[in-house]
């Protein structure tokens, strides 16, 4: 499938574009087994230095377990796992130069934030001086700095979160690991922190890793993510790509909201792709060209933003244009949700951005209209 | 609904806590009774208890009980919470129930049985009995009291505060103290004290297993009031009371006051803008 050029990702740093740089974390040919249930299937992944990296699945889909190889709480049925060139095998927790913050976070109870946050580095053996100008930056950084000599118990969640960050850096780690660790936090707190952990990430240089079910957040923090699904993974891409360019149905459908159509293919050419919808009879004009002979079954993904819907004509750019029946509407807010019939069977759904404050709708319930879009806007699947 | 007390309550209550306490109670007042007739109220006097620090037999088996629950509790202590460690932890195996059912089979043996098995064992190794029978025999039994305890403790325990510590550089035997411990102190200390308390008021294990010069309080008491009940008796049980109600009412205090102390700190936390 050939890879559209889109647009700008969030900054100037994709190592993984160079086919030369070396990668800072390897995963080789990965298997990992409980009894029977196989968690992760033979699996290669490259993160590169100072990447945040974003692995991304249902629960049960192996990404816990992925990092707790790297961890090493877990050891890899077979294939290898290095770190910066150096082979992790055997090397036990305690010497690995990876923190991890916890999703419970994991806190000592029975010690002081300070003290948490100075336990790992108690265990190197640093001197007393340095020990606690590096707890007051970390303490700084995390704005903990009122709550230093409390307990674990006398402080709110998101102050807990905090400390579990805090003591995770604390050791200025090759990578730290972040197993789920926002997902306790209310839905406001969760945003606030996610712009947080990329300013540490960025000011800190170090390489993060995170575990994720929330694929919102997934794209909003990481400069590349891993769509991982029954213990392999499925994509490795930046978020736009990943959002833009699914590789396969399960992506399409895992991030964000989408209309699948099964389709025929009428043409294939150098030119674009024409697909025919089997449920209902219209056609659909790619701009992708695909492997697919004409005759075979595929899937057209279209993002529900990329669907003009209009009463009247549709707009001259839109070789795509079918006729529907608003069927439902969901008012967000922010958007509107329609869900039109077209045909007998296919339901698309469309949102429109509410740029105006909402006086009266200009397609309501049971109005014909015509649903538009373009020729680049979809993806056509055949995985 | 009605709430005050009802007849049938307050009549419940007066007679359950009679039956529980009234013998004691009864003890108590003998204790102070000037009479040497145990049955027979003379006045109030004290010198019971001025008898009895002058009672050497007494007061020698007073402190072989002590020594004797002092060591096998802290043994006990040590070999339960293991136990109590490899149970919580080590997942399924095979013989896994059989292992655990063993360990707390103890709790539901008679101690005849016990007593005698163990009698049965120092005699087949030769052993001289006395002190060191003894205390080991307290160990055993108390073992698996010490090891529900601690496993009770266990059940809560998030694992991956232990994963955070080694994660963060910490051996795994330095873990265990730095972290493991102190969490499951309290159990630790409670199974602790369970197993003092336990080897002090052990009768029958103890004649078992005992020999000359290590006969504990218990079997004194028990050999003098064959032989007709003493005030002097009275009054070493009353201070034994006495220590037990007040260990048992300050522990209680204090726990109480630790878990509304860590409420109010939690509604602190949280209402306090972050």
């Amino acid at each position: 499938m050939a890879k559209k050029p889109i647009g700008p990702v969030r900054r100037e740093f994709s190592p993984w574009d160079d086919p030369a740089a070396a990668p800072f974390i390897e995963f080789r040919s990965v298997t990992k087994r409980f009894g029977d249930f196989t968690a992760v299937k033979d699996l290669s992944l490259k993160i590169h230095e100072r990447e945040f990296f974003a692995l991304l699945g249902g629960s049960g889909c192996g990404k816990t377990t992925l990092m707790r190889m790297l961890a090493g709480f877990e050891t890899p049925t077979s294939g290898q796992v290095f770190l910066d060139g150096q082979d992790l095998a055997g090397v036990p927790p305690y010497r690995r130069p990876v923190n991890m913050m916890f999703q419970s976070y994991a806190l000592f109870p029975h010690m002081n934030v300070e003290a948490n946050i100075a336990f790992g580095l108690k265990q190197d053996k640093l001197p007393k001086p340095d020990i606690e100008a590096r707890v007051k930056e970390m303490l700084r950084l995390t704005k903990l700095e009122p709550f230093a000599k409390r307990k674990p118990h006398q402080l709110s969640g998101g102050q807990r979160q905090r400390v579990a960050l805090a003591r995770s850096l604390a050791k200025r780690p090759k990578v730290l690991l972040l197993d789920e660790p926002l997902g306790a936090l209310d839905r406001k707190l969760r945003e606030e922190t996610q712009f947080e952990l990329m300013n540490l990430q960025e000011e800190l240089k170090v390489t993060f890793l995170i575990v994720t079910h929330d694929q919102e957040e997934a794209m909003t923090v990481a400069d590349r993510i891993a769509v991982m699904d029954a213990g392999e993974i499925v994509q490795v891409a930046t978020p736009a790509e990943i959002y833009e360019t699914p590789n396969s149905k399960f992506v399409a459908d895992f991030i964000g909201d989408v209309n699948l159509i099964e389709a025929k293919v009428v043409e294939a050419s150098s030119a674009g792709t024409r697909l025919k919808a089997v449920a209902d009879d219209f056609q659909i004009d790619v701009a992708q060209t695909v492997t697919a002979a004409a005759g075979d079954t595929v899937w057209y993904a279209i993002r529900p933003e990329k669907i003009r819907i209009s009463r009247g004509k549709p707009p001259e750019a839109a070789v795509n244009a079918v006729g529907a029946l608003v069927w439902d509407i969901a008012y967000l807010g922010d958007v509107s949700i329609f869900h039109s019939r077209v045909g007998e069977s296919s339901t698309l759904r469309s949102t429109v951005a509410n740029i105006t404050r909402l006086v009266e709708r200009p397609i309501t319930w049971d109005d014909h209209v015509v649903l538009s879009w373009e020729r680049d806007a979809g993806v056509v699947l055949t995985g | 609904m009605r709430h005050g007390p009802t007849w049938f309550n307050v009549t419940s209550l007066v007679i359950g806590f009679s039956f529980l306490y009234l013998p004691i109670v009864l003890l108590v007042i003998f204790s102070f009774n000037e009479s040497r007739l145990v049955t027979v109220w003379g006045g109030f006097s004290t010198k019971w208890y001025a008898e009895l620090f002058r009672n050497q037999q007494l007061l020698d088996a007073f402190w072989v009980t002590i020594k004797v629950a002092f060591m096998s509790a802290s043994v006990a202590t040590v070999l339960g919470t293991m136990a109590a460690l490899v149970l919580a932890r080590s997942g399924r195996f095979t013989g896994r129930s059989l292992f655990s059912g063993m360990i707390f089979a103890p709790l539901v043996m008679p101690e005849v049985i016990l007593g005698l098995s163990l009698l049965l064992l120092f005699v087949a190794l030769d052993q001289a009995r006395g002190f060191w029978t003894v205390m080991l025999a307290h160990t055993t039994f108390a073992m698996c009291y010490v090891a529900v305890v601690v496993q009770s403790r266990l059940v809560g325990f998030d694992r991956s505060m232990e994963e955070a510590a080694e994660d963060l550089g910490c051996p795994p035997a330095k873990t265990f103290f730095l972290i493991t411990l102190p969490i499951i102190l309290p159990g630790v200390i409670a199974g602790w004290m369970l197993a003092f308390t336990l080897s002090l008021d052990d009768l029958v294990i103890a004649s078992f297993t005992t020999g000359p010069g290590a006969t504990t309080l218990p079997m004194k008491i028990y050999s003098q009031v064959r032989l007709g009940v003493t005030p002097e008796i009275n009054a070493v049980c009353t201070i034994l009371v006495g220590i037990v109600t007040i260990g048992v009412i300050a522990a209680s205090l204090v726990t109480k006051r630790q878990q509304l102390q860590k409420e109010r700190d939690e509604r602190a936390a949280y209402a306090e803008p972050s």
